[in-house]
């Protein structure tokens, strides 16, 4: 049964990682700016150049 | 009629035709065609009619070459490599969030750029040496993103945000959580043979989760209590740190001694939860700044005449006395100065609310704080930027005052109670026990002060508050902080600023008294004025009658005079009363007015006047009815018998109020122990509003800067005034409700603890069920609260 002490000390290690985790992401200030970031991910494919470029040729078409 | 592709405004009838897009006018065309050179266009795709029309800036940014000035602003800088954040007032919509973010198409110089939206700011990365800072600047301004750079800028520490409480709320979540899963085999209390076994084990994991919650997130109860036994106020902290003490103090106990689990649970719960109500009635406006002096409306340099005539960028805080100075067209007037030349049309509208410029001719004074509109002039300063006129109000002691320390709060006064009562309880019930049962007596003296512990007293102000700030701030009233709500339901007086507060800038009143015009008169007049940049003649464009708009055949616009314009032999002159022929008319003073004469022959003239804010007479009456209400006017009287018309009797009525005037003011009203609310816009408002307990700024557009205040009301939003302050008086019954029903919590576990029967398991239950539903009591008396306001705002 000594197996519940591996067993503590890999439940406490996760939830220590995942502290480590949220201490860090705070450092690293994602809680700065809550909705910029939600917008940003929806366009970041059309950074690409040829997207984008293909993007205005079709739109010019349809016009 | 068609809307701009770009800015989506109405194109008025002036549209331009554009790759078979319209547009309003040229700058949106400009900025088009830059976003459409550069593969930007997606821009356009991503929101409907993103774009901002781009202002004209001329040399406005010429003071970014002065390199003392560029080293204060940059944020970082190692000759090449240099980092700035702006704020750029316009940022409004996801297209703004991509186009900004895309900077290194249009200039290879730039290398990353990084928006954060709520703040609209703008983080810019960029090589020196291939872009400079003032060429920077004038690409975001020429694609309508135009920064705005202040005086505040310059020296000012970049702000840190303050994490501590989130770490504090990490650290309390993820202690609470783990201690709950540790204790969760005792709750049941299984005579469990392995459970035995690893008891002690368990026990001390959840005391070593524990300790950083006492000591580090915990840590502000402690400080707060402390300060309020120095300073002899019983305040709410006082029994919270006493609780938190025993428990951790009784909860080690216990286990040293093998008596029992102890409270881990119950401790990390309640501090959460305490920490999770203080996170909630922080203040969510980051773009909202309340904050403001005049150092953020002035501008950061001025242009000077040096004595061998030569022009140079200087600091406003190296202007002295005697110094000349060029002021361009919608420039700022650093220091009161005496024109030298040139007609100076100057808007006062930052500083008193005034919306109409006033005519100001050389040999004048003018006063620090006006923008100039029209043409170049150049002004010769008389004071030094700290000493001027409006500049010195910020001297007084008032600025240097914190609100909210003078201000106790209705949970200060309870706890005062509170505290005594549950101190003399635990007393009371231990000396019972100890002539009873003396074993008991420690026991139920803690238990007492666990149970007592007012968390849910000390949630109900956070959550109500923080709720109620929420529901304002979707009206359109942006308060500071939450304490606010309380100061406003306890306001004896309102107190109103006339010009700008009770009347709008947005549209003028403007009546026509003379020899009606011709057809054709009035058909040239409309011709004539829309060529015109004018503020007044925009304004008066406004309002007539646009049909049959003629090509004039000349047009001639004479600066500080005014516009003479002729189509097919008839000629026109609108301007000043000497410039159109009409001296025999005695020009009225305090009145703004536009002259008009037709082939020399004075026609008449339009009289500008300021209307009142819709609903005015509404708030007037619905605000009389329990408070007292006084207008502060830094006008003539030449209103007042049109201010009185529509003023419940009673009412104090006070003309020709400088800005120290309107302080003291409010300072003897407070002296007669009256709670003052102050509503103003302008800078003249500052000292009142720092000095009255709510200072509200009405505001036509929350984005452009308002002097430091306490709120901030929308100025469509006007008319619910007397709502938002019935409203903050119903936030305070909810909190008194609240109250009571944790008082009902805490006797249900007192009984428990009088009698010694608490254990861990009711603690751990009730802790967090009378926590839990104080929340939802507040959540949902505070949504119906809100409910009644918007639905009368849809009738």
């Amino acid at each position: 049964m000594t197996i519940i002490y591996m067993l503590l000390a890999i439940s406490v290690t996760v939830a220590i990682v995942f502290f480590i985790a949220f201490i860090i992401s705070v450092k690293k200030g994602q809680y700065e700016d809550t909705y910029t970031p939600s917008v940003r991910m929806l366009f970041e494919d059309e950074v690409i150049k040829e997207v984008s470029a293909e993007n205005s040729k079709t739109k010019t078409d349809n016009q | 009629m068609a809307n701009c592709y770009h800015c989506g405004d109405s194109c008025n009838g002036s549209e331009i035709v554009h790759q078979e897009k319209t547009f309003c006018c040229r700058g949106c065309v400009t900025v088009f065609d830059i976003l459409n050179d550069n593969d930007l266009s997606y821009y356009y795709d991503l929101e409907k009619t993103p774009g901002t029309s781009p202002k004209t800036i001329e040399s406005k940014y010429d003071f970014l070459t002065n390199e003392a000035i560029v080293n204060k602003l940059l944020e970082f800088n190692d000759g090449n490599t240099q980092i700035i954040s702006f704020l750029i007032p316009t940022i409004h919509c996801s297209s703004c969030i991509w186009v900004l973010e895309n900077l290194q198409k249009l200039n290879k110089g730039i290398r990353t750029s990084q928006v954060d939206f709520p703040k609209k700011m703008v983080r810019i990365t960029y090589a020196s040496e291939e872009i400079s800072l003032k060429e920077l600047v004038t690409l975001l301004a020429k694609i309508g993103y135009e920064p705005y750079i202040s005086l505040e800028d310059l020296g000012a520490k970049k702000r840190k945000t303050d994490h501590t409480l989130i770490y504090q709320l990490g650290v309390a979540g993820f202690a609470f959580g783990n201690v709950m899963f540790l204790s969760f085999p005792e709750y049941f209390q299984v005579e469990e043979f392995w459970l035995d076994q690893f008891k002690n084990l368990f026990r001390w994991l959840m005391f070593a989760f524990s300790v950083p919650v006492v000591v580090y997130s915990a840590r502000n109860y402690f400080i707060s209590a402390y300060k309020g036994i120095r300073s002899k106020i019983l305040n709410i902290d006082i029994p919270i740190a006493l609780g938190i003490t025993v428990l951790f103090v009784r909860s080690t106990l216990e286990i040293v001694m093998n008596w029992g689990t102890g409270f881990f649970d119950s401790l990390t719960g309640l501090v959460f939860f305490l920490l999770i109500g203080k996170f909630f009635q922080q203040r969510t406006y980051s773009y909202l700044s309340f904050e403001r002096d005049y150092k953020s409306y002035f501008p950061v340099a001025v242009t000077r005449i040096s004595a061998n005539n030569t022009e140079e960028q200087i600091p406003i805080y190296d202007i002295k006395p005697g110094d000349r100075l060029l002021i361009r067209n919608k420039e700022l007037i650093p220091v009161d100065a005496i024109i030298l030349k040139g007609n100076a049309l100057i808007d006062y509208s930052f500083v008193t609310g005034e919306a109409i410029p006033v005519v100001k001719n050389s040999g004048e004074k003018v006063f620090a704080g006006g923008r100039q509109e029209g043409a170049l002039i150049e002004v010769e300063a008389i004071k030094e930027v700290a000493q001027s006129y409006l500049t010195q109000l910020w001297s007084n002691e008032v600025f240097s005052h914190n609100k909210e320390h003078q201000f106790q709060s209705l949970i200060d006064k309870i706890s005062k109670h509170f505290t005594i009562g549950v101190l003399s309880l635990a007393f009371l019930a231990t000396l019972f026990w100890v002539f009873v049962d003396a074993s008991k007596a420690v026991q139920v003296f803690t238990a007492v002060l666990i149970v007592a512990c007012p968390c849910a007293i000390a949630l109900a102000s956070p959550f109500t508050l923080g709720n109620l700030l929420r529901i304002f701030g979707n009206q359109q009233f942006y308060l500071k902080e939450a304490y606010i709500i309380e100061q406003m339901a306890a306001i004896d007086v309102v107190v109103f600023d006339k010009t700008g507060t009770i009347t709008t800038h947005a549209k003028s009143n403007i009546t026509y008294e003379g020899i009606p015009l011709t057809e054709a008169e009035s058909n040239l007049l409309t011709s004539s004025l829309r060529a015109s940049n004018h503020p007044l003649s925009r304004a008066l464009y406004d309002i007539l009658n646009k049909n049959d708009i003629k090509v004039l055949d000349h047009f001639e616009e004479i600066t500080g005079k005014g516009i003479i314009a002729s189509y097919n032999k008839q000629s026109i002159k609108v301007g000043a009363p000497s410039f159109v022929d009409a001296s025999q008319v005695a020009e009225e003073e305090n009145k703004t007015s536009v002259y008009v004469s037709s082939n020399n022959d004075f026609k008449g003239r339009y009289v500008f006047q300021n209307t009142y804010r819709e609903g005015l007479l509404e708030v007037f009456q619905k605000i009389g009815k329990n408070k007292e209400i006084a207008i502060l006017s830094g006008d003539n009287d030449g209103e007042r018998g049109r201010l009185q018309m529509i003023l419940p009797s009673g009412a104090t009525l006070l003309f020709e109020q400088k800005p120290d005037d309107k302080l003291h003011f409010i300072k003897s009203l407070q002296q007669q122990g009256k709670k003052v609310m102050m509503i103003g816009d302008g800078l003249n408002d500052a000292g009142a509003l720092a000095q009255s307990d709510v200072g509200v700024v009405v505001s036509e557009n929350v984005n452009v800067f308002s002097p430091a205040c306490d709120a901030i009301l929308d100025a469509s939003r006007f008319s619910s005034l007397p709502d938002f302050l019935k409203l903050s008086h119903k936030g305070i019954q909810v909190i008194k409700w609240s109250f009571i029903l944790s008082l009902l919590y805490n006797l249900v576990g007192l009984g428990f603890a009088v009698t010694g029967n608490l254990m861990p398991v009711v603690a751990a239950i009730l802790m967090p069920l009378s926590s839990i539903s104080i929340v939802v009591f507040t959540t949902v008396a505070t949504y119906f609260l809100g409910k009644s306001i918007t639905r009368k705002e849809k009738k």
